[in-house]
């Protein structure tokens, strides 16, 4: 692979320790991955920021970083940390979990990192263009920024993501090149979708699919006139959780569409998949449910007005966590969504979400519309899952 | 025997081969404090990465696992050196990071459980010492 000299010398030790680290990093996967070249990236979405992930290993690394003179050359953002930053004994926290959280937050701080601590930078002034290369991880929002966005990004991890945004850089192979891009295969969804867990449920019946393909296929998804953002980001979670997928197409949606002809491979998804996608994520028997979650991916503002709404003057009878990124939640306070949706016991949790705080062996089963948290609320913390729509699982939560 | 293959990351070390035909998920398949894999099925369940060459075809699961491997470092339980068919993200940054010596592209089917490997990867070589049984 050919490196500039400004990248040989990165590489060499020139500007640091860490660029140099983070120029290693990037040279390895440029090896790995056959990459001949580095390119400019104009954003970053760092994973690896929950301290339950890092353990003190992972932040002496952080540290290392910051104590080497890494600063951020783009645009960065963080993933969700274990907890509300500022509201994190509400959440049950333990207070050495709390400290050592925000020796994370501190350290990425240093780096220059933006630490608003969500899974939709999208939303919340992270938003790239069509066509601009970015090196983003947090597996949901690359498949928005790729499908939705028609930005470019391969699946980083939490380092590569971090090393691509102190050197401005990513190597040039997957996602970033016009020919991994176009479709592989054809998927006619022949059943209505409503609501987010729809969507969900589509997400893991072409991420089952998916699995047994060989290599990465890129679906062109037809049958699908009508989709809200909200829709859009629950399908991203669900078909990157259960497929791997980082990139599809759904004409009359996404941008790139319409740029290659429909692949002749066609498989149907009907009425059937969708209702056995949805049995499959409900193992919890009725009355069992003693959580209640929704906010994965972080909700937006449309979705936080409605809870507001379905909770007026309600109390809730479960712990009801309301997941969101901070500035998300700041508009939600000024419009009073947060105080309605508190004033009924519930609790809005920003920088954080069901997916990465410390909650293991705290509760038996849990309610959500998010077909992605069912899957780590049972492979991470055991939990058993009941998968119902949007407004249902507010009901859930008042039952 | 000397098994040639490609650089991933550099470093010299030497240790008794633990063989995985099929691929190791870091992240959530292994404990970060002791390097005992605990996926449960896996052919390796219950056996411990730690000290030894770790052979195994690829990397699976969340790309959290390259920090899993540093972990496993920090706590003196890593793998000495990790020789792969085809290396991918998870476990290249994982070893760029916690300095694990790792070499790809080596024909992993002859290697075995109880060989002793000195792995070479700066040249990206892996040399069989002592077979099995020997």
């Amino acid at each position: 692979m050919k490196l500039t000299s400004e990248e040989q010398r990165m590489l060499d030790g020139g500007h640091g320790p860490a660029v140099q680290k983070a120029m290693e990093i990037l040279v390895g996967l440029a090896t790995v991955y056959g990459a001949e070249r580095m390119i400019p990236i104009t954003s970053a979405q760092i994973a690896g920021v929950s301290y339950d992930n890092l353990g003190a290993a992972g932040l002496q690394f952080l540290n290392d970083l910051a104590d080497g003179g890494g600063r951020a050359r783009v645009l960065a953002t963080l993933n969700p940390a274990g907890m509300d930053i500022e509201n994190w004994r509400a959440l049950g926290i333990h207070a050495s979990f709390a400290r050592d959280q925000m020796e994370v937050l501190e350290a990425f701080a240093r780096m220059q990192v933006a630490t608003t601590c969500t899974c939709t930078p999208y939303l919340v002034g992270n938003a790239p263009r069509y066509g601009q290369h970015i090196a983003w991880a947090e597996s949901s929002a690359v498949c928005y920024a790729n499908s939705v966005l028609g930005a470019r990004t391969n699946r980083e991890g939490g380092p590569s993501a971090l090393a691509a945004a102190l050197t401005g850089r990513t190597p040039e192979y997957g996602y970033h090149l016009d020919s991994n891009r176009a479709p592989t295969v054809t998927m006619r969804v022949r059943t209505p979708l409503a609501d987010t867990s729809d969507f969900g449920a589509l997400g893991q019946a072409i991420g089952r699919r998916l699995e047994t393909a060989a290599g990465t296929p890129v679906p062109r998804i037809e049958g699908i006139e009508q989709a809200s953002t909200e829709n859009l980001k629950s399908l991203c979670a669900s078909v990157a959780t259960y497929g791997g997928a980082a990139l599809f197409h759904i004409p009359g949606i996404t941008p790139e569409a319409d740029r290659w002809p429909a692949p002749p491979v066609t498989i149907d998804i009907g009425p059937e998949e969708i209702d056995a996608a949805k049995q499959a994520m409900c193992d919890a028997e009725p009355g069992e449910v003693d959580f209640v979650s929704l906010g994965c991916p972080h909700l937006s503002v449309g979705e936080l007005a409605r809870v507001a709404e379905l909770l007026s003057g309600k109390r809730v009878r479960k712990d009801f966590w309301v997941t969101t990124a901070r500035p998300t939640k700041v508009i939600a306070d000024r419009r009073g969504y947060t105080q309605a949706i508190e004033a009924s016991g519930a609790i809005v949790a920003a920088d954080t979400c069901c997916v990465v705080a410390p909650i293991r062996g705290r509760f038996r089963a849990m309610a959500t519309d998010s077909a992605k948290a069912c899957y780590y609320a049972r492979a991470r913390n055991g939990f058993r899952t009941l998968l119902r729509p949007f407004d249902q699982v507010v009901q859930e939560a008042l039952r | 025997m000397k098994l040639r293959g490609r650089t991933i990351h550099r470093g010299h070390a030497a240790g008794e081969a633990l063989v995985s035909s099929s691929a190791i998920s870091f992240y959530g398949g292994v404990d970060p404090e002791t390097g005992t894999v605990v996926e449960a099925g896996h052919e390796l369940e219950g056996r411990s990465v730690s000290g030894r060459v770790l052979v195994f075809p690829r990397g699976k699961g969340s790309t959290v696992g390259s920090y899993t491997l540093l972990r496993l470092k920090a706590a003196g339980a890593a793998p000495h050196a990790i020789v792969n068919s085809e290396c991918e993200t998870i476990t290249a940054v994982g070893c760029i990071i916690a300095e694990i010596p790792c070499v790809d592209r080596v024909a992993v089917e002859r290697l075995e459980t109880g060989d002793w490997l000195v792995v070479d990867g700066t040249e990206g070589a892996v040399e069989v010492v002592r077979r099995q049984g020997c």
